[in-house]
């Protein structure tokens, strides 16, 4: 069982890449299953083509205590026999959502939500790294493999930075690994060649460029992944080499995460950014 | 009736059986040789340990403080009628009741809401709801007094708005006062746990209570474990004939008496005199560490003239019977006068003894400060002055002070270190006298300098805290345990010598 983390900045599309990814997977024989870290509980909606089943924090909320659950209750079963767990949360402004993520993945564990015969374990992890409780995929030894999807946007490329060094604190302590970048394109300058710079500087690969392409928001309109929605279509294609190249990688690194002066001047190297001598 | 005969752990842990499973025990534990443990128990003894000792960052090893909670619920609990209430685990609850039940030897009742991981997710506002209530329900309290621990303040739980939405469901009457402080565990002391829950209880229940002057003086002695202080302050104001009101009065909660029946409140100071604070003269504070967003509150929003008068020693009682004197025009009468000048006999009685006498004191600020004025006082000379929960401003303080005497230019005081950095200085640079709680007597243990017993916790010596430490009387009372201290001392030293004498 092969246990990944995929991480990035807020709305750089963690999700909807997860989805497709492991619809890829699953397409391939591979057993697969997603659990959704985010209280928003999004991250399962194309593959159970229904947003927000009901989460472990949910029912945690309606008994009273997450001891009261069965795993039965929370586990779902999507496209393609990939299962199906989010983690939910708090209402916004109380509590404490990394808190939430800190049970729930507990509560899987000790129920047995993990078998065997699962291939691969996706955890879809909210945003950037904001607390120790939305690191947790990353602790203990639960996923080893962490993907950063990221784009050529100066802040997605920053946030990378940063979950790199997140990872770079576990690394030390624990065997995760940072497995590569996801280029989720967003049709920016030479983004190819910043993304394969940045990763390099990072000491990883950018795994795989993904192109932009409409059908993604049309599979998504109809709660698919675009695998299940337009199987023969190119964009279903790149998802499956995606998938291909993670289940085939074994180019597994610490991270070497750089200043925020070096990321300032790689972007000046592409001539996306003017120096400060240029613009004087 | 013959009385029972029980072996305590002292006789039977020291019966074959035990040692030989003792034995047995440190063989499965696989220690480090004896010799090894010797070798470096005597290298903790060195400069080169100091040293390193200080440069030590990461860890606090037996500070002198516990945590805001504690503060919190000592308190509130000086207000009659009033039920300490706690938002968070029980365990917290358990823990600051537990310390105050092993030093003052009394029952003391505090509500936990019962905090676990749900809440911990959810935030805490089902538990706070259902503790009103059933704590409204079930005790009957005429005020709740709410504080917080770890768990509620990492989440961020939003008292004000629980507390208005538990009246809102009627779970609380409405006009039931419910104060409120946010006490963060892990910020501070009980010193800004006391502060932030006399603010809390002050701005809660004064509000559109200004009238008509009362002509009384609010007393806010701080965080201050001695019952005796409380008595010997009522005495002594009642003495000259000042109205006053303490707030708040944890004298009968602490010290009560025993009549064969047990009473949920059984004290503290009159809600309604709580809340006719406001209409007062002057509000004078005993400690300054531990007030100081009160006192802040209390000059801005009442517009009061505020003092801090620590009356502990002679000089600082002066000056707290001067101050008072003369905000309220009353003289001080002689019978206060005759207790000074007995007090001021008995230094003179002792000082032979202790002066020159090295000192280390570890504990609270004000009661350092105190103690500190006191001693060169009496001639004796503070050397390693620790304070856990002391900051910048107390370290300068302590400064200033010991500059105005000839008995400070040895003292170095430490704000912000521990027992441990307080036992390398032990080491390094031995005294004759250590002033601390009891948990100095470790340093005692190591370092074989005599312990006497003044601060908070005091767990292993009984009634010390009915004693007080403040006015004339105070000074009796520190000189007796001092002076007391260095001939027991001195007897031990002398015991088989010429100088065993039955005269000192």
């Amino acid at each position: 069982m092969r246990q990944i983390a995929v991480y990035g900045k807020g709305g750089i599309g963690k999700s909807t890449t997860t989805q497709n990814t492991v619809a890829g997977l699953s397409q391939a024989g591979y057993k697969c299953m997603i659990v959704g870290c985010d209280p928003k509980a999004d991250a399962t909606r194309l593959i159970l083509h229904a947003k927000a089943q009901t989460t472990v924090m949910d029912l945690a909320r309606e008994r009273g205590t997450v001891e009261d659950l069965e795993v039965g209750e929370v586990l779902l079963t999507g496209f393609n026999g990939i299962r199906c767990a989010e983690s939910g949360g708090p209402e916004p402004g109380v509590g404490c959502a990394g808190r939430g993520v800190i049970t729930a993945i507990n509560f899987l564990e000790e129920n047995g939500a993990y078998d065997a015969d699962t291939d691969f374990v996706f955890y879809d992890v909210l945003g950037d790294v904001v607390c120790g409780g939305f690191a947790m995929p990353m602790r203990e030894g639960k996923a080893k493999e962490i993907y950063i999807v990221t784009s050529g946007e100066m802040m997605a490329m920053y946030a990378a930075n940063n979950i790199s060094r997140g990872i770079l604190k576990y690394a030390q302590s624990g065997g995760v690994r940072l497995g590569g970048l996801i280029c989720n394109s967003r049709k920016t300058d030479k983004e190819y060649e910043l993304i394969s710079e940045l990763a390099k500087k990072l000491g990883t690969q950018l795994i795989h460029f993904v192109p932009r392409d409409n059908q993604v928001q049309r599979a998504e309109l109809r709660r698919m992944t675009v695998i299940e929605y337009s199987p023969e279509h190119p964009q279903a294609e790149e998802y499956r080499i995606l998938a291909k190249k993670i289940a085939d990688n074994r180019d597994l690194v610490i991270p070497t995460p750089i200043s925020m002066d070096e990321l300032e001047q790689l972007l000046m190297d592409f001539g996306i950014m003017e120096s400060e001598e240029a613009v004087a | 009736m013959k009385a029972m005969r029980i072996k305590d752990h002292n006789e039977l842990f020291q019966e074959q059986e035990y040692l030989e499973q003792f034995a047995r025990k440190r063989e499965f534990e696989d220690p480090w040789p004896a010799e090894k443990v010797k070798e470096i128990a005597e290298w903790t003894k060195t400069e080169e340990y100091k040293e390193l000792n200080f440069k030590r960052k990461n860890i606090k090893i037996n500070p002198a403080k516990a945590c805001q909670p504690l503060g919190a619920i000592f308190c509130s609990s000086g207000f009659a009628g009033t039920m300490p209430f706690v938002q968070g685990a029980q365990g917290c609850a358990a823990y600051f009741r537990s310390h105050l039940n092993r030093h003052f030897k009394e029952p003391f009742a505090a509500i936990s809401t019962s905090m676990t991981e749900d809440a911990a997710v959810f935030g805490g506002l089902n538990n706070m709801l259902e503790g009103l209530e059933n704590a409204y329900k079930l005790y009957s309290p005429k005020m709740i007094a709410v504080c917080t621990t770890c768990m509620a303040e990492v989440i961020g739980d939003d008292l004000n708005s629980y507390i208005r939405t538990a009246r809102e469901k009627d779970l609380i009457p409405k006009d039931l006062p419910v104060p409120f402080a946010h006490t963060p565990s892990f910020v501070g002391s009980y010193l800004n746990g006391y502060d932030n829950m006399m603010k809390g209880i002050l701005s809660s229940i004064t509000p559109g209570k200004k009238g008509e002057p009362n002509g009384n003086i609010n007393i806010i002695p701080g965080f201050d474990t001695y019952t005796g202080n409380y008595r010997e302050l009522k005495r002594l104001l009642d003495i000259m004939d000042v109205k006053h009101t303490i707030l708040a009065d944890v004298s009968d909660i602490f010290d009560s008496p025993n009549t064969g029946e047990y009473k949920l409140y059984p004290g503290g100071t009159p809600l309604a005199d709580a809340m006719d604070s406001i209409n007062a003269t002057a509000t004078v504070a005993l400690q300054r560490y531990s007030t100081a967003k009160t006192m802040d509150y209390i000059q801005k929003e009442w517009s009061q003239k505020v003092f801090v008068l620590p009356p502990i020693g002679i000089k600082n009682t002066d000056s707290f019977f001067e101050e008072i004197s003369r905000v309220t025009g009353k003289t001080v009468p002689r019978e206060i006068w005759d207790e000074r000048g007995r007090a001021v006999d008995a230094m003179i009685d002792s000082h032979p003894y202790v002066h020159g006498k090295r000192f280390a004191l570890v504990g609270d600020p004000d009661l350092l400060l105190g103690l500190i004025s006191f001693i060169m006082e009496m001639g004796g000379v503070p050397v390693h002055i620790v304070c856990t929960n002391g900051d910048k401003t107390f370290e300068e303080e302590a400064n200033r002070m010991l500059a105005e005497s000839p008995f400070g230019s040895e003292a170095k005081v430490y704000a912000g270190k521990d027992m441990w950095h307080l036992r390398s200085l032990l080491f390094t640079e031995p005294v004759d006298l250590l002033i601390g709680n009891s948990y100095a007597k470790f340093l005692w243990r190591d370092t074989g300098t005599p312990l006497i017993r003044i601060g908070f916790p005091l767990f292993d010596r009984h009634h010390l805290h009915r004693y007080p430490v403040i006015g004339y009387q105070g000074v009796l009372n520190l000189v007796n345990w001092v002076v007391n201290t260095v001939l027991d001392e001195m007897d031990r030293k002398t015991i088989n010598t010429t100088s065993f004498d039955v005269i000192r």
